[in-house]
């Protein structure tokens, strides 16, 4: 299958098989007017199996939300048709807004303007505590 | 800087070593400390109700030459009007030098200190962190027994909901060859995380047990905690299991001669009102201690030297 090489923008690659349109509508590159393209179960010697986004523009992306999803993420930087960066993914220590506390009991369940801080406690078992009340984050929320 | 007070952990082992010196001094020396805070104004927001906690934080400024300014119930201030406790920290930092915080909310005194320009102490919130009632268990303690190190804790009750248990097992997890015993019915045990996290990672011997009898002659300490009926959801888990663990003169047959038996207050009957003259009920001069250490938990945060 052939998708067309981008002259200047991202290539999203190594996204675990599956994680692909995850990542996709938590970078909500829904809202985007450009090209976008998924590419799932691309035959990978690393991984066996991978996802690939290519965005065809320069656009800002949030680290966080990818290194939480997906840490094994690499981000390539394309311009001119090269690749002018590579930028490998690490577990955040701190995600603000990306996740939700579901604790009934939190502050933030009922002050609803407040960020929802969450930090990286143990990163063995990749877990993450909400900053306020302490509880694990169960799922990826968003 | 400014400096809070939400968890315990914010406080390093030393710097609590220098406050029980500090409360044993002013055991000591009164009249030493009586105008430490002459002008100093502290705010004792309590959005949540408390008898012990609030008149020990009060007494605690007044004793040391300060004012008070009260708010006692949610519904008497503007978070009954719907006002946010960030915007009520940032208008209470007008009017006063340091707050006193307890909220039904978790998490909700460190809100107040993200948005306060005065020191804030949390005073309990919901069933998070009680970080003075572990400053008053702390130095009970230390001068009950005479170290903080070495002890055979055991925790009876709740220890679940109970935020004061949470508290204090973090805080005496700092320090080497101590040893709990956790004491509750299986619906109360302690959250797994606390005993991974905390326990676990600072290498602390710990035992689950369901039973107080079996265990009770290895203790050197004995915490006793309320089955907390604000903290369910459902009356009928909270009826089932109140009634779990009463100490009674014949349970305490079996314990030794130096246990000292502690419980944050209040007591409903958890603990039998005839252990209350054994020598090793040491509840009630727990409260007395946790004066002296909001005494000299509030001259630390507000700069003042002892």
């Amino acid at each position: 299958m052939n998708i067309d090489s981008i002259k200047n923008g991202i290539v999203i690659d190594h996204i675990t098989a599956g994680k692909g349109m995850d990542i996709y509508n938590l970078l909500k590159l829904d809202s985007l007017d450009c090209s976008v393209a998924i590419i799932k179960n691309v035959t990978s010697v690393k991984m066996g199996k991978k996802d690939i986004i290519k965005i065809d523009a320069d656009i800002p992306i949030n680290m966080d939300i990818l290194g939480y999803i997906d840490p094994g993420v690499t981000v390539n930087i394309i311009r001119g048709g090269e690749r002018v960066e590579k930028r490998s993914i690490s577990l955040p220590d701190r995600l603000v807004n990306v996740i939700f506390c579901k604790n009934p009991r939190c502050i933030t369940s009922t002050e609803q303007e407040l960020p929802h801080i969450f930090k990286l406690t143990d990163p063995a078992n990749r877990v993450y505590r909400c900053a306020y009340c302490e509880s694990k984050a169960s799922g990826r929320g968003i | 800087m400014k400096r809070s007070l939400i968890d315990i952990c914010d406080l390093s082992t030393e710097e609590i070593e220098e406050m029980v010196d500090v409360a044993k001094d002013i055991m000591r020396n009164p009249q030493k400390y009586s105008e430490k805070c002459k002008g100093k104004k502290l705010a004792a927001l309590f959005f949540e109700p408390s008898t012990r906690t609030r008149l020990s934080f009060e007494a605690a400024m007044y004793e040391l030459g300060g004012n008070v300014l009260s708010v006692s119930s949610a519904d008497s201030s503007s978070a009954s009007k719907g006002e946010s406790v960030a915007d009520t920290a940032r208008i209470v930092s007008c009017y006063a030098d340091i707050i006193a915080m307890r909220h039904p909310k978790e998490g909700a005194p460190l809100v107040a200190a993200m948005n306060a320009s005065i020191p804030v102490i949390n005073a309990g919130d919901g069933g998070h962190n009680h970080p003075t009632q572990t400053l008053a268990d702390i130095c009970t303690v230390s001068l009950e027994k005479g170290r903080l190190n070495n002890l055979t804790v055991g925790f009876c009750g709740d220890l679940k909901f109970g935020r004061t248990v949470h508290s204090l097992i973090q805080a005496l997890s700092r320090y080497s060859g101590n040893r709990f015993i956790l004491i509750s019915p299986e619906e109360l045990n302690l959250p797994g995380y606390i005993k991974k996290d905390v326990i676990e990672k600072n290498r602390i011997e710990y035992v689950q047990t369901t039973s107080l009898e079996q265990v009770m002659p290895e203790l050197d300490i004995l915490y006793m905690t309320r089955v907390q009926k604000e903290r369910f959801f459902n009356e009928e888990d909270y009826l089932r299991l109140k009634d779990s663990y009463i100490l009674t003169p014949e349970k305490l047959k079996s314990a030794r001669s130096d246990l000292s038996i502690l419980h944050p207050l209040p007591r409903v009957n958890e603990i039998s009102v005839a252990i209350d003259n054994d020598p090793r009920a040491c509840y009630f001069k727990q409260a007395l201690y946790g004066k002296y250490m909001r005494m000299a938990l509030i001259m630390k945060l507000l700069g003042i030297e002892p």
